[in-house]
């Protein structure tokens, strides 16, 4: 943990006006990226760029114009020395079936400049940490996707770096493995103290686990802010009530009073959905608006089931953002 | 059980967090001798399955036993010289060298290529050309292991037999000088076919072809040439063929008398022509073998 704070305050990568143009077409557009320690989420549809993102901050490609740091080193010059500190987590497989998992991540440890000892011992303390235990002696050939995500989140972290780039991690995964997976990318900064980029076209997993989401649509920046600042820019109050005999429709009953009363109220995500009638969802402009949601219920006689807090989900955030450039492309 | 009290309480937690590691980091050069010792051993099963230790072995095995007879029968029969010259007996075994070169030369290259395991390789401190050469390097080794073992074991046996010292050792280093050149052409070529296909069977296949094939062809052309007597197009039709090639070259400067028909190896001249051949194979294989490497980037 020492490490995360002689990292407060350093930024893990930088990129001004980033660009890589290929003949028929552009990749990254001008990209300028600014992202501290902590989990990061890059999120954009796939072409959108993530992975020459991921070649041009590992030094493997040169940007066509602008330029990037990664832990404070150029990409175009020390590309040896940011790969020594920087882990990646490729998106699609890249393990040999006939090796066990010990045997591969020990490889690809000593590929990495350990020495054999220590990538032994590295290797063993990795593959617990990412959950394999007896079957890290068995084939690769024979685990399940959950575990080879986990052998290649493990050769990713063996040589402890101070960043990794993870590619699509949660790809293939089940809904469980994909919770657990989404655990241990949150461990990797919490405990292990490295930082994190993680790609993904999914933005609803990333609210759990990003500190920072930037989305990139077509080579081009859409958006980058901390991760509260997309889901809690405003409150939204899950309001629901009971029914009594002289209101029936008792969410009705509050619903017309509250919009009279003139507070804001949102159709959710839930809409549509079975029970979702019976659940209001109020914007809150303070503290005054809990006290009139209780008095309105009070004084129409109705219980108050549950009155929570409910954060924006990221994909309602940017499908407001969508539409507000197809708005802005049809003004023009 | 009891504990010794002194101790204080601390020393009884395990620690299993995580622990940053602080210790050195060897980088490239280190990584590129990791990679080299890896495929040495794994071009003979060594760190690998049970399964894939038996041929590699057997064809060793199947190498040195000829070598094992002629000195054996060298030292009973109390001969002169050796039933075989050092430069000849990779000529003579060249099958063995073949099947063995088609066997290993796909398992080191084909397995990261089908695998897509080379993204975690150029993501690290190793390159490209630290990738080619390791391999190169591994899969010539390998092969100068098994050519030179047997000429070893020759040499051996011709100094136990008491057979003339100089005459021996000028052999005996002439026979490594021809199998490190075999070595390093042989590695090449059969790298260059197995890493065009990520399949390993077509890259097995691949490698026996380009031997047997061209040896075959160029072997039935030589014998219509010197049949129909014309040995000066038997010396040029070599150069077309890997064992043939290393023939004429051990030809023209390594002493040794040519397995061309009518003998009617390369002098020094044409000899030329022919390392340079040699030498222009060797480094073309590793020049499209960084080529090959370019595309499969991450």
């Amino acid at each position: 943990m020492a490490r995360a704070t002689t990292f407060e305050n350093v930024t893990v990568i930088v990129t001004e006006s980033l660009s890589k143009r290929f003949p028929r077409v552009t990749a990254l557009d001008r990209l300028s990226l600014d992202i501290g320690p902590g989990v990061t989420g890059l999120v954009g549809a796939n072409g959108a760029g993530k992975s020459t993102m991921i070649k041009i901050l590992l030094g493997l490609s040169p940007a066509t114009e602008g330029r990037a740091e990664v832990l404070g080193m150029d990409v175009a010059t020390s590309g040896a020395a940011i790969r020594e500190r920087v882990g990646y987590m490729p998106e699609h497989d890249c393990l040999p079936p006939d090796v066990s998992a010990t045997e591969f991540v020990v490889h690809m440890a000593r590929m990495s400049g350990l020495p054999p000892t220590a990538a032994r011992e590295r290797t063993a303390d990795t593959l617990r940490h990412v959950g394999l235990y007896e079957e890290r002696y068995r084939p690769i050939g024979g685990y399940s996707t959950g575990m080879k995500q986990r052998v290649k989140l493990a050769q990713a972290l063996v040589h402890d770096p101070q960043l990794v780039l993870l590619d699509e991690p949660t790809n293939g995964l089940d809904p469980v493995g994909r919770d657990e997976m989404l655990g241990l990318i949150r461990r990797i900064h919490t405990d292990f103290g490295i930082s994190v980029l993680v790609t993904s076209h999914l933005l609803g997993e990333l609210e759990r686990t990003c500190d920072h989401v930037v989305v990139i649509d077509g080579g081009k920046l859409l958006r980058s802010s901390s991760t509260s600042d997309f889901t809690q820019t405003t409150a939204t109050l899950a309001v629901e009530v009971t029914d009594s005999d002289t209101h029936p429709d008792g969410a009705q009953a509050v619903r017309d009073k509250l919009a009279a009363a003139g507070v804001t109220l949102h159709e959710g995500l839930e809409h549509g959905l079975p029970g979702a009638g019976h659940i209001l969802l109020v914007e809150a402009t303070g503290e005054e608006t809990y006290d009139l949601v209780r008095d309105t219920v009070a004084d129409l006689g109705l219980g108050l089931v549950r009155m929570e807090q409910r954060r924006h989900h990221i994909a309602e955030v940017f499908r407001s953002e969508a539409q507000d450039q197809k708005q802005e492309a049809n003004a023009l | 059980m009891s504990t010794p009290t002194s101790q204080p309480a601390q020393t009884q937690i395990h620690n299993i967090g995580y622990r940053n590691y602080d210790g050195e980091r060897l980088g490239r050069a280190y990584a590129r001798r990791s990679l080299f010792s890896q495929s040495l051993r794994g071009s003979f099963g060594l760190g690998r399955s049970a399964k894939s230790k038996v041929l590699p072995m057997i064809l060793f095995a199947v190498m040195c036993v000829p070598a094992a007879i002629m000195v054996a029968v060298a030292v009973a029969t109390k001969a002169n010289d050796l039933p075989l010259e050092y430069t000849r007996y990779a000529i003579f075994t060249q099958a063995v060298i073949g099947l063995y070169l088609a066997a290993q030369a796909p398992q080191a290259v084909s397995r990261d290529l089908r695998f897509k395991s080379i993204p975690l390789y150029f993501s690290r401190p190793i390159e490209r050309v630290d990738y080619v050469l390791a391999k190169y390097a591994a899969m010539a080794s390998a092969l100068f292991i098994l050519t030179a073992a047997p000429l070893l074991i020759l040499y051996i046996g011709s100094l136990l037999a008491k057979l003339d010292f100089a005459h021996q050792t000028k052999g005996f280093a002439q026979g490594l000088l021809s199998v490190a050149l075999l070595s390093l052409l042989f590695a090449g070529l059969g790298l260059v076919m197995a890493a065009l296909t990520p399949r390993r069977g077509f890259g097995v296949a691949a490698v026996i072809a380009l031997m047997t094939i061209t040896y075959g062809a160029v072997s039935t052309v030589q014998a219509i040439a010197f049949n129909q007597g014309s040995p000066g197009a038997v010396k040029w039709l070599g150069l077309f063929s890997p064992i043939t090639l290393i023939d004429g070259v051990q030809t023209a400067f390594l002493g040794a008398s040519s397995s061309y028909p009518g003998e009617a190896g390369p002098g020094a001249g044409p000899g030329v022509v022919y390392l340079l051949v040699v030498l222009g194979l060797i480094y073309g294989s590793y020049a499209v073998l960084m080529r090959r490497y370019r595309k499969v980037g991450l």
